[in-house]
């Protein structure tokens, strides 16, 4: 079903005429607004006015989470506070968070997104649905309930955890939709195995999963363990969160972004050049209704492609290939966001070791590993076996006392880790 | 009455054992007694050489983290229930054995083994009172 017809539908001169006016309005707006931008505008020489096509969004510069950073928390907003209804924030315990704020309006927008995704992914207003993903400073619990009640469905809050009682209220409720990482829907599929619930007694149809790359491989097991339809969605909590792009049911290839609200490009990671429609690269995002805080020309770090081609589900918005990787500098680890700052905190309290760290991120099965290598200074070896066997295990404890999980750790001998000039390569992610 | 003893972590991949028994080689350090300790990701290598400094400069230069530790060489009666004994007089003791290993060479008729005591002080005070030879660090280096 079509949320909403008149938008989903426009064609391509209308979205493009609707994405230019919208985008001068934002440019304007910014310019006088934020003084982030300002500057980074002057730096480039550009203003709004020289503006006059789509295609000039290429002479604005573009925005980096670390803008958001140094702007914290409240920098970029282009709104007063008193206009800010909701704010949320991305996990970030040591790390300083990315905030951002919501106007009503951008409330109301988020919430018909996130209603059009449901509806993209065949939920209607008859549906259950059934939220799983975390409630709080995240954007995926609210976002997605948010859309739900728009959608008019019936929409249990659950939250991230507690799988026995997910497993009884799915069953008893009779949730038809539900909302979650790909890799918890798979968890929860063994945990339902083994409390011996057949599928037959639920009435699970639709899964909308998203906040982790997943691939087709992981899809078919998915349907298949859970008799259901697996949809990816995606989102950020830069751009909007949960409800960015979504794929649709007919066709499942390809996320619909919604773009008479965001702008999307993809470029070239390193040279910044803007690419073709068609070939992969980093996908770039302008909003272009928002009014907390816009964001123009955010690298994403994600890597994608852009399909043009029409869908058969009727829908005119281009479509995101599946995500295939993440520059980024956040690993989504079984569902939980893990800075390699936090795994370094862990590491710097420990007496002795000092944050000469890699993490190897791989997938055994359909889980998520992560191995944690330290180098074993002069300080922390002893010629005991079971010594290095306590630094092991309190290491542990501490990244499962911060980050919830559990993870392997390898004592590695000194300079194994390859060292770098610059930006040291925290992160071996196999997946 | 103390011997230092040299340990190196190592982790369990090919060559690394050769890599360390090479660097020694070329420093012209030899070996008087080892032991590995293994876990299914990394070793333990203790050894008793010639020249503890000079071996242990020359593993560090390489790269290798290695710890210098105190252990105690005892002469053991080469004869069922010899070190039997030797371990029921440190357990009257209360003295904890960290971990032993046999040393290669005998001196005069006994074994002997290196032990890793938690108060090698204390251990050494025990076998001393009941007669047990207790070898002097020059003595096991150049043996």
């Amino acid at each position: 079903m079509i949320w909403n017809d008149e938008f989903e539908t426009l064609p391509r001169e209308a979205i493009e005429a609707l994405q230019f006016k919208r985008l001068k309005q934002t440019l304007e707006r910014v310019y006088a607004t934020v003084p982030f931008y300002r500057n980074s505008f002057k730096q480039a020489g550009v203003t709004p006015a020289d503006i006059r096509s789509l295609d000039d969004l290429r002479k604005i510069p573009f925005t980096y989470k670390q803008d958001m950073r140094d702007n914290y928390p409240y920098g970029l907003f282009a709104v007063p506070l008193d206009q800010i209804v909701r704010i949320h924030a991305s996990s970030g315990t040591t790390g300083k968070p990315t905030v951002v704020g919501y106007t009503k309006r951008d409330i109301d927008m988020w919430s018909e997104l996130m209603a059009r995704s449901f509806a993209a992914a065949g939920a209607t207003s008859t549906d259950v649905i059934h939220n799983s993903y975390g409630y709080g400073l995240f954007t995926g619990g609210l976002g997605a309930h948010y859309g739900a009640e728009r959608l008019g469905a019936s929409v249990i809050p659950m939250s991230g955890g507690n799988t026995q009682k997910q497993m009884l209220i799915m069953k008893d409720f009779g949730s038809t939709v539900i909302t979650c990482t790909p890799s918890y829907s798979l968890y929860l599929a063994e945990a339902l195995a083994e409390e011996g619930i057949d599928l037959s007694e639920l009435k699970l149809r639709v899964g909308i999963l998203g906040a982790e790359p997943w691939s087709e491989a992981m899809r078919a097991e998915i349907e298949a363990k859970l008799n259901i339809k697996a949809i990816d969605i995606y989102g950020l909590s830069e751009i909007l969160g949960p409800g960015v792009a979504i794929e649709c049911i007919e066709a499942q290839n390809g996320l619909h972004i919604w773009e008479d609200h965001f702008i999307p490009e993809i470029i070239d990671p390193s040279t910044g050049e803007v690419l073709p429609y068609g070939e992969k690269g980093e996908l770039v995002i302008t909003t272009i209704t928002k009014e907390g805080i816009p964001m123009i020309r955010y690298r994403t770090r994600d890597i994608t492609r852009i399909l043009p081609e029409p869908c058969i589900c009727g829908r005119t918005h281009v479509r995101l290939e599946r995500l295939s990787g993440r520059t980024d500098d956040m690993l989504i680890i079984r569902g939980v966001n893990v800075f390699p700052s936090q795994i370094e905190s862990v590491l710097c309290e420990i007496d002795g070791v000092e944050p000469h760290y890699q993490l190897i991120v791989d997938r055994d099965g359909n889980l998520d590993t992560l191995e944690v290598q330290v180098e074993v200074n002069e300080q922390v070896f002893s010629d005991e076996i079971k010594v290095m066997q306590a630094l092991n295990n309190e290491i542990r404890k501490q990244i499962k006392d911060l980050l919830g999980i559990t993870c392997k750790i390898r004592l590695v001998e000194p300079k194994t880790i390859t060292r770098s000039e610059g930006k040291a390569q925290r992160v071996i992610d196999r997946r | 009455m103390k011997v230092e003893q040299i340990s190196i972590f190592i982790e369990n991949k090919s060559g690394r054992l050769a890599e360390v028994t090479q660097a020694l080689g070329e420093s012209n350090v030899n070996i008087r007694a080892l032991s590995l300790a293994d876990t299914s990701d990394f070793g333990i290598l203790r050894l008793i050489v010639d020249k503890t400094d000079l071996a242990k400069d020359a593993l560090k230069e390489r790269g290798f983290t290695v710890n210098k530790t105190v252990v105690v060489a005892v002469e053991v009666p080469d004869h069922p229930a010899g070190l039997a004994s030797i371990l029921t007089i440190l357990d009257t003791g209360t003295v904890n054995v960290e971990y032993m290993y046999a040393f290669v060479e005998r001196c005069g008729g006994n074994a002997v083994i290196i032990f890793r005591f938690d108060d090698p002080e204390a251990a050494i005070d025990i076998l001393t009172r009941n007669n047990i030879n207790v070898l002097e660090g020059e003595r096991v280096y150049s043996m």
